[in-house]
């Protein structure tokens, strides 16, 4: 399930573009406010959970389409990882169309398909497609830090920021150990197959790294404390609306707006 | 089994969300300022956990831990559990957005149901005791997760129902698996370090420094 975190990439801040995107011209999407971005994504998913329409669902499509290019990622990367993921829903939307009664479009080895079966299935993959693409542009194209920023600033508890924090941290740090653990294992012959031998030192190498883990809080934690952390995060960056955050937010809510409208309109011209 | 947006119906959805929430509130309660650093690097250790492969025949499954993660964590498992799929939805582009909540439900529930009914086995000290509550709490959460998710879909619809089915027969070689994989992993924590298994499920707020500042009082 998860190849599609990738091998080299299996860490946020290694995939996270911002870094290069910073360095050289920042696009369109990273110079707005990373709260007007995070609210856009949520009310963006909001509304296109909520269609029915699949003519009108291709709008939403499009804009993340849009909102993907100019947020300036890498479209290689992101278009594959949104493939693997249609190919882990796409059993459920093969089976769709047998499962939903109605009028049969096709009939497969006796099984009839049916027209709202299809429909369905379509309607499910546009709006994931459409709202995964639309968060990875938006959201995904900030700095993981600045994430766990913007949501304090919008109000979600502080220690669950802080966990935010700490884990988006040590993803890369327990990976590394991961990697090392996994390297000392094949030096000593280890191949993994489907048997005990190999669940049995899995698990060892889980059991172990949960240890390493804990110990390794615990530093963290004395760290922190001859540091004289107190529990408020500190910020650095100070965020602000600007007059292009405010035009943005309320073009993207006009547009977000504008879909049901049309879908009312289509609804009734059909 | 992460489910997409666009499944699930908005009932179910914001049922999610609800129960989620309360989940993530009841975590946060336990986990103060002294704890966040041990549940941060436990969650960071479960995300990195589920991106290792263990080979099924010619084919590959991935570990899901939520067993053990309930183990560990009891209640943080919610928070813990949710910014892990925060962040495979924002950077990893999998998952979804307003199937978060359920998302979270769906797995940190089981992992808090079986870390109630099986850690005082796991702290036992018979070493093969506890070796059999982390494969219990590993298969047991595997398999209360599949039927929560095949209980998702079937809620949403009766078109669902097949597909709610085939969830749960998938998740039947799955929870061997992870059974296994959690057993180990208790086995050796129990011989290594086995106030792990107590770190993070004290009751709310012990407060160690106070703890320490009492000792010294006769």
């Amino acid at each position: 399930m998860s190849h599609l975190l990738g091998d080299g990439a299996a860490t946020p801040t290694a995939t996270a573009p911002e870094s290069a995107g910073a360095g050289s011209a920042a696009s369109a999407v990273a110079s707005l406010d990373p709260r007007i971005r995070i609210l856009a994504a949520c009310a963006f998913a909001l509304v296109t959970v909520a269609l029915d329409d699949l003519l009108i669902l291709v709008i939403p499509l499009m804009m993340a389409g849009a909102a993907l290019i100019v947020a300036r990622l890498p479209l290689g990367p992101t278009l594959r990882r949104l493939a693997m993921m249609d190919g882990f829903i796409l059993v459920l939307l093969l089976m769709l169309p047998f499962t939903v009664p109605g009028e049969p479009a096709v009939t497969l080895f006796g099984w009839p398909a049916s027209w709202a079966g299809l429909e369905q299935a379509a309607a499910i993959a546009l709006k994931a497609n459409a709202i995964l693409l639309m968060l990875g542009s938006l959201v995904g194209s900030m700095d993981p830090t600045t994430l766990g920023h913007a949501l304090w600033r919008l109000r979600v508890p502080e220690n669950l920021v802080h966990l935010l924090l700490f884990t988006v941290r040590y993803i890369a740090v327990v990976d590394a150990e991961y990697r090392r653990h996994r390297r000392a294992m094949k030096v000593r012959c280890f191949r993994p197959g489907t048997n005990l031998h190999s669940l049995r030192a899995i698990g060892y190498l889980v059991g172990m790294m949960l240890v390493r883990a804990l110990e390794r809080s615990e530093r963290i934690l004395q760290a922190m404390k001859c540091r004289g952390f107190n529990g408020r995060l500190v910020l650095l960056d100070d965020l602000c609306l600007g007059r292009r955050d405010i035009l943005f937010g309320v073009l993207f809510a006009m547009g977000l707006a504008l879909l049901p409208v049309l879908e009312v309109l289509h609804g009734r011209a059909a | 089994m992460h489910i997409v947006d666009g499944v699930l119906s908005a009932p179910v959805l914001v049922g999610g969300v609800v129960l989620t929430a309360g989940g993530i509130a009841l975590g946060l309660r336990s986990l103060t300022l002294e704890r966040v650093p041990a549940a941060g690097v436990l969650s960071a250790t479960f995300f990195v956990a589920t991106l290792i492969h263990v080979p099924v025949g010619p084919s590959s499954v991935h570990l899901i831990m939520n067993g053990l993660a309930g183990l560990l964590l009891s209640w943080v498992a919610f928070p813990a559990l949710f910014v892990g799929l925060v962040l495979q939805a924002v950077f990893f582009g999998y998952g979804g957005l307003t199937v978060l909540g359920v998302n979270t439900l769906v797995m940190a529930l089981p992992a808090v149901v079986v870390g109630l009914l099986f850690r005082r086995l796991a702290m036992s000290p018979d070493g093969r005791l506890a070796a059999l509550a982390g494969f219990l709490a590993g298969a047991l959460g595997i398999v209360l997760a599949g039927s929560m998710v095949a209980l998702v879909l079937w809620l949403s619809g009766a078109e669902f129902i097949p597909i709610a089915k085939f969830v749960v027969l998938a998740h039947v070689p799955i929870a061997l698996i992870d059974g296994l994989v959690c057993a180990a992993a208790v086995a050796l924590i129990h011989r290594v370090k086995p106030e792990l298994l107590g770190t993070l499920m004290l009751s709310p707020r012990p407060a160690p420094t106070r703890r320490l500042a009492r000792q010294p009082a006769p």
